[in-house]
């Protein structure tokens, strides 16, 4: 695998496939950011909890400060937008008004259970939206690389970090396999080109059925 | 009748050792920067901070935190101010996490004159932690309290003379919650107005809700935060 922005946009790329529009999405911070801009259904519509339905790139000369994304990162805005409070965007989410959330985590397991937003031993310092997406989005896709930096997967039999919620995702996407969670089971449905069912296997700790 | 304050000390005098204060904005985004640099020009302690975030290291609500005036702070996302975590280490601070939409909810509440709602996000977490759990209709449930403070200090885009406020693009966020849920709400804005001026169908913040509105000075650029008007 070539350096890790090559295999962000991998992961990215991937995850965009699985938007077909009419749909409304958020996308979280790291490589779910990324996924913007592959999308190329034009009825994909990015919702942003920190109050935008109808995010769109910014051009560098366009940099609005006051108009930024859930990283606080500046974004554009797309026509036919709308702006909201911050209770009306997380009751979208929590109402089930959101179709899909794409989400970066620290730790998957094998029943689909996540851990992204603690680190046992360290400040619990934030945890800002991943809950409520996790309890509201229709469906979760989690795109992570598939180890970490220390070569550990990332894909555990089960997590070992505090979980976000009791909810499974539905789908993992990594630079190595794609992953369906069905009943609380991982099955492996794809994986990505030049990869060997070997590789998966040795990089995965979880059970996984083919 | 006007509800304009000149002097931010002026507007910013009921403001007392050991309140209450709701802060708007995520990050510095629709932060009212004026009002916060009040707080750090005032002779105040022990204040509970009710805010997204704790603003960046000495940056808006960042300041205060250094000058030892937070006892506590009740938000979702510290992480994006390292220096929290120091305090925090220390014993310096007391933090309250609370999921993004549940902390948005409660102000809500708060404001709505509840006493507090059951919500899903978080149950089984260890945010859920000695709180109520109760099934409804089969899914199950946590209790949330509403949140309620004696100050809220926000930003808005507009407002005329009466109060009525708009917002700017995501700089709304959390002020029009807040601007609900306190005994005197502070609005700092970058635009005064007549009434009548503002078109009626697009007030976001009636102005029943607004006690004091100041002009925002501290303003938040691409190339940061910088002062205006002095």
């Amino acid at each position: 695998m070539g350096n890790k922005q090559e295999m962000q946009e991998l992961i990215a790329k991937r995850a965009a496939k699985e938007l077909t529009g009419p749909c409304v999405v958020n996308l979280g911070i790291g490589i779910p950011t990324l996924v913007a801009k592959f999308i190329e259904d034009d009825h994909v519509y990015l919702h942003t909890e920190n109050g935008l339905l109808g995010v769109i790139d910014v051009e560098e000369d366009d940099i609005d400060p006051n108009l930024v994304n859930a990283g606080k990162l500046p974004v554009g805005e797309a026509v036919g937008a709308a702006y909201f409070n911050s209770a009306e965007s997380f009751a979208m989410i929590r109402g089930k008004h959101v179709d899909a959330a794409i989400l970066g985590v620290l730790q998957v397991d094998q029943t689909g259970s996540i851990a992204n937003w603690a680190v046992p031993g360290k400040n619990i310092m934030g945890v800002g939206g991943a809950m409520d997406l996790l309890v509201g989005a229709k469906k979760v896709i989690v795109t992570t690389t598939h180890t970490s930096k220390d070569g550990k997967s990332k894909i555990l039999k089960e997590c070992t970090y505090p979980i976000t919620s009791t909810r499974s995702v539905d789908m993992i996407i990594t630079e190595l396999a794609v992953f369906e969670v069905v009943d609380k089971t991982l099955k492996l449905v794809e994986r990505m080109p030049g990869v060997t069912i070997e590789e998966v296997r040795e990089k995965t700790e979880a059970d996984f059925t083919e | 009748m006007t509800k304009m304050k000149k002097n931010i000390e002026d507007a910013l005098s009921c403001v007392e050792d050991h309140h209450i204060v709701m802060v708007g904005g995520f990050g510095l985004i629709g932060a009212p920067l004026t009002l916060i640099d009040g707080l750090t020009k005032k002779d105040v302690k022990g204040l509970t901070i009710i805010s997204n975030n704790l603003g960046e290291a000495g940056k808006g609500l960042g300041i205060l935190l250094t000058q030892n005036k937070i006892k506590k702070a009740v938000g979702s996302y510290f992480t994006s101010n390292r220096e929290v975590g120091d305090y925090y280490q220390r014993g310096e601070i007391e933090l309250q996490l609370l999921p993004q939409g549940t902390l948005a909810e409660s102000i809500r509440a708060g404001g709505a004159g509840l006493g507090g709602y059951y919500t899903t996000t978080g149950v089984g977490t260890q945010l859920a932690e000695g709180k109520e759990e109760r099934e409804i209709n089969g899914i199950k449930y946590i209790f949330e309290p509403a949140i309620r403070a004696n100050v809220a200090i926000i930003r808005a885009w507009k407002a005329d003379t009466l109060g009525n406020l708009v917002y700017y693009k995501t700089a709304r966020n959390f002020n029009p919650l807040m601007a609900t849920a306190a005994d005197v709400v502070i609005a700092e804005v970058d635009e005064m107005v007549e009434p009548g001026e503002l078109d009626a169908e697009s007030i976001v913040t009636p102005h029943l809700y607004v006690d004091y509105i100041v002009q925002a000075k501290q303003i938040l650029t691409k190339e940061g935060v910088v002062t205006n008007g002095q």
